[in-house]
């Protein structure tokens, strides 16, 4: 164990966080808004839209995140199509092939999340709230919201946790967050050993933060099955 | 918190005590070799539709273990991994157009070389950078004369804010973090991927060996990339492509120098360049 070449490789791999940070913050943030797209169309009851929406579920739950990553990154961009059209902008960034990758990704899952979540609001304060009078929109805000939300918080944290970590095969289109800087200074002092353990603890330490933070807003959320005081 | 501190105390020890790492052989007989290549650097080595290793380099290999009479077995390895899994004895020998350099010298040791490319700029037809002339055609960087470092430094002001692709770790990516300030270096962990964005026009230029942008001028995506400007060779890039082995495999060393040696006189390795590159790159050590 070379300890003097880890804590040379801290600075470098710490001036790496922000990129992983905002890959993950933009994919799950965008992600959501897939997500809460394709929960309402599956749960609309529209059979086309319905449809559509579990086939992208089904494909991008069902391959390899890598595999969607190197089909967005050099795929598209083989075809003159792509590359003559307005999107090439951001297809030509790998920065923003990431966030797609990631993004469509996490979207997928979260999706199954929503759905589950607002499938376990108990189907007798619907009707109730129904029976208040309650419009469509007040009845989503005041009763399903907070009910799903509370219900899909802990599976929500396994996914802001599962992203972080699946941010690391950004590497491979040549981004430099933290793997990526890893794999540099690997390849320059051939230490896979100390330069990864530090890498892990980086990560180790975000996802800490992540699961903190998951657990205060849960227990921010439920003051109801807290003992009085 | 006190339980969270002490879960990651037990983490970080089991992740320490994971720590035994292979050392390189005694001396002994060597009956048998691993030899890695990568399988993706054509002609030197590559990967063909069903699987199988093949390239100059395998070939190559084929020839130098019968003369070194032991039998040999050839692995494929990703590139940036290569040095570290041979110093933890994944196998003995690289052979994977590994060019032998000072700072590779520092962690392995090289038998060789048995062949020497020098390394090229590349660019897409059409690109305005095609019109950087190949004036001189060959620049040593073993010793350079104030006129040489007058052609890099050219180079690197009409370079200036592009962006060039290089292979991670490899000779052209030092040379262009070295001498080429003004340009952001993109790293590619295969020199195919490098190709690809070139097509694409998400890299302005790639540097690469000559023979490895010759490989993707084969394929029917890469056809269209074209070699421009000043050839490099020596110094920072390299005395020449040779095996890498372990240091401590002194005795190993010795049998590769000899079956090179005595290729290269059979004429087999002018004869497999020829075959491969179409033209003969083989040197004598």
């Amino acid at each position: 164990m070379d300890w003097e070449l880890m804590w040379d490789s801290v600075p470098a791999l710490l001036a790496a966080v922000p990129l992983t940070l905002q890959l993950v913050a933009l994919a799950l943030l965008l992600g959501l808004g897939m997500a809460a797209l394709a929960a309402w169309a599956r749960l609309s009851g529209h059979a086309v839209a319905a449809g559509a929406a579990s086939a992208y579920v089904f494909v991008f739950r069902g391959t390899p995140l890598l595999v969607q990553i190197f089909l967005i990154y050099y795929g598209l961009s083989q075809f003159e199509a792509v590359r003559a059209s307005l999107f090439w902008p951001l297809l030509r960034e790998p920065y923003w092939c990431a966030i797609l990758a990631l993004m469509l990704n996490t979207g997928a899952y979260q999706s199954e999340i929503i759905r589950g979540a607002i499938l376990s609001v108990p189907q007798g304060q619907v009707e109730a709230a129904r029976a208040c009078g309650m419009s469509r929109l007040l009845l989503f805000r005041r009763i399903v919201l907070p009910v799903a939300v509370r219900q899909a918080l802990p599976a929500y944290g396994n996914e802001i946790i599962l992203m972080v970590k699946a941010s690391s095969l950004a590497s491979t289109i040549t981004l430099l967050e933290i793997t990526g800087v890893a794999r540099r200074i690997i390849s320059q002092t051939y230490a896979v050993f100390e330069i990864f353990i530090v890498a892990g603890i980086l990560y180790l330490l975000i996802n800490f933060a992540a699961a903190r933070l998951i657990r205060w807003a849960e227990w921010r959320m439920t003051p109801h099955l807290r003992a009085r005081v | 918190m006190k339980s969270t501190i002490a879960t990651l105390l037990v983490g970080a020890a089991i992740a320490l005590s994971a720590t035994a790492v292979a050392t390189g052989a005694d001396a002994k007989e060597w009956k048998k070799v691993r030899i890695a290549t990568e399988g993706a650097y054509m002609p030197w080595n590559g990967t063909d539709s069903s699987g199988k290793l093949v390239g100059f380099e395998v070939d190559l290999m084929k020839d130098l273990c019968t003369r070194m009479k032991v039998e040999c077995e050839l692995v494929a390895q990703d590139w940036d991994g290569i040095i570290p899994a041979l110093q933890q004895g994944k196998y003995d020998a690289i052979m994977a157009g590994m060019s032998a350099t000072d700072e590779r010298r520092k962690v392995i040791q090289f038998a060789g070389p048995y062949a020497n490319e020098p390394s090229a700029f590349a660019a897409m037809k059409g690109s305005p950078l095609l019109t950087i002339a190949a004036d001189p055609a060959l620049v040593d960087m073993k010793e350079l004369t104030a006129d040489e470092r007058t052609v890099i430094e050219r180079l690197a002001s009409q370079l200036k804010g592009k962006t060039v692709g290089a292979q991670v770790s490899t000779i052209q990516a030092s040379f262009v973090e070295k001498y080429m300030p003004g340009v952001t270096l993109r790293t590619y962990d295969k020199v195919d991927n490098i190709g690809l964005d070139l097509v694409a026009g998400r890299i302005d230029a790639m540097f690469a060996d000559r023979s490895a942008i010759g490989g993707l001028q084969k394929e029917g995506a890469t056809k269209d990339i074209t070699v421009f400007g000043t050839q490099y060779r020596g110094g920072i890039l390299g005395d020449g492509v040779a095996v890498g082995l372990r240091k401590a495999d002194k005795d190993l060393k010795t049998l590769f120098e000899k079956a090179i040696v005595e290729a290269h006189k059979a004429g087999v390795t002018g004869k497999l360049s020829t075959q491969w590159f179409g033209y003969d790159i083989a040197v004598t050590p």
